[in-house]
């Protein structure tokens, strides 16, 4: 079940092969959902969830598909089960769909499926396939959550809606930074992110002329 | 076989297609009646949060509704009821109907510890897409009993609070004035504490101008409705009609009033 190679497949996205920390991928939707934890990991979970299964479908279908309409029928596929993902939460979990209402159709234009398709599921077996989803999807939903714990405790001074910052900061002239809330913010919460991460593993770092 | 030929993409595309549309299509006709209980329960749900109620579970937002919600009717701009069907006021889009010349208005009705609420379905334009959100007003039409707001696509931590308890309850005891048969809502601005402003969410100038805009727009049409339950007028008494001196005709039934 998990070989060395699967095992490198599920756990490589996380850190040594992340998608939005070394790929430089979704960030347009990191920054979208990020305000607050809570979006931000059911924004993790659907893309676990349409990233592991488009990645499985197009694997099985990966021999038949013609290679110049191959990025349609990946499209096709996705935007499918984005749908019925939509559908589903609509109908069984309504108050979870309220919220990440738009959010959910930004699936579709996420790059790193697209990216995974592309790079992994049309050439390789269906196992291996929805490891490397749920992999690149965890990895993905890890930066947003820690984008998110940043820009909501010092935005808000709130974790997941509750406040964490006494009143008596308040009282002493402390105030919730505007600017987390804004989007710019997180993208320079991401590059400190990806600054940390690239100071911590030596072997990524680009190589200075 | 060639899967570069042109009659395989074309019919690869063509199957594809025609595959995918079918589960789609049989995904959302089988959901189709759970997605819209749900959606009607929402409803409920946020006509009972204007009036401070909601439901124990998921389950019994019907029961509760039922409880608290007495009756549901359209009038039209003088205030006359116009269809009494029950869950008529239900089926009414705010977002067509507030543009017609002679719009049907929906009220809902609500009982809650004996006192009568009218309940009055707003919409209007947030920042990024619609916002709506029900107003209850008191017996005396023209004090703010609670207010529900909600939108589809405001930005979390900013126009998003519309949503939150916090800003709706600045909306309870705020006064509806009247002005000329025009109603004078309260408006929603940066500190505003008056009877009749409401303090709008900071760094959320836009989202809350669309409250704003969406309050004035959706209540000017019932001016003459609240106009009809008192206001301006003291409260009605039934022992007043029996006095010699009665002087609320407006308040008894015909021939009550002995004046």
């Amino acid at each position: 079940m998990l070989s060395k190679r699967n095992k490198e497949v599920l756990f490589n996205p996380l850190s040594n092969d992340n998608p939005v920390l070394v790929q430089i991928l979704g960030i347009c939707s990191a920054l979208a959902v990020t305000v607050k934890l809570e979006p931000a990991i059911v924004m993790g979970l659907s893309v676990i969830v349409v990233l592991s299964f488009s990645n499985v479908i197009i694997s099985l279908m990966r021999k038949t598909i013609p290679t110049s309409i191959r990025i349609i029928v990946q499209l096709v596929v996705v935007a499918a089960l984005v749908i019925m993902v939509q559908q589903f939460l609509q109908a069984f979990s309504y108050d979870v769909s309220k919220q990440l209402s738009v959010f959910v159709g930004l699936i579709i234009t996420n790059c790193i499926l697209m990216g995974r398709l592309e790079a992994f599921a049309l050439n390789n077996k269906p196992w291996p396939s929805f490891l490397d989803g749920v992999g690149n999807g965890l990895g993905y939903m890890i930066v947003l959550v820690i984008i998110a714990f940043f820009r909501e405790l010092l935005g808000s001074g709130t974790l997941f809606g509750l406040t964490v910052i006494p009143n008596w900061c308040y009282e002493h002239g402390y105030m919730n930074n505007g600017l987390m809330i804004l989007p710019p913010m997180a993208l320079i919460t991401a590059a400190c992110i990806i600054w940390v991460h690239r100071s911590r593993n030596k072997d990524l770092q680009e190589k200075s002329n | 076989m060639n899967k570069n030929s042109n009659s395989y993409q074309i019919l690869y595309a063509a199957i594809m297609v025609i595959v995918v549309g079918a589960v789609l299509a049989l995904v959302a006709t089988s959901l189709k009646p759970r997605q819209q209980d749900n959606i009607a329960n929402d409803t409920r749900k946020q006509i009972l949060s204007a009036i401070h109620q909601s439901a124990p579970s998921d389950d019994q937002v019907e029961a509760t509704f039922n409880k608290f919600i007495v009756c549901d009717y359209l009038v039209d701009t003088t205030g006359a009821k116009v269809d009494t069907t029950r869950n008529c006021a239900f089926d009414v889009n705010m977002k067509t109907n507030i543009k017609e010349e002679h719009p049907k208005l929906p009220v809902f009705e609500a009982n809650v510890d004996g006192a009568t609420k009218y309940i009055i379905p707003m919409y209007g334009a947030g920042l990024w897409g619609p916002i709506w959100g029900y107003v209850a007003v008191n017996d005396d039409g023209k004090t703010i009993y609670g207010a529900y707001f909600s939108h589809a696509s405001e930005t979390p931590g900013l126009g998003a609070e519309i949503e939150s308890e916090n800003f709706q309850k600045r909306f309870n005891d705020k006064t509806l004035r009247y002005q000329d048969g025009q109603v004078a809502t309260p408006s929603v601005e940066k500190k505003g504490t008056g009877d009749d402003q409401i303090d709008a969410v900071t760094g959320a100038t836009i989202t809350s101008k669309g409250v704003d805009a969406m309050f004035k727009k959706c209540l000017a049409p019932y001016a003459a409705f609240f106009a009809s339950k008192g206001n301006g007028q003291q409260a009605c008494d039934k022992h007043d009609c029996e006095k010699p001196d009665c002087d609320k005709p407006a308040c008894c039934q015909q021939g009550e009033c002995k004046k």
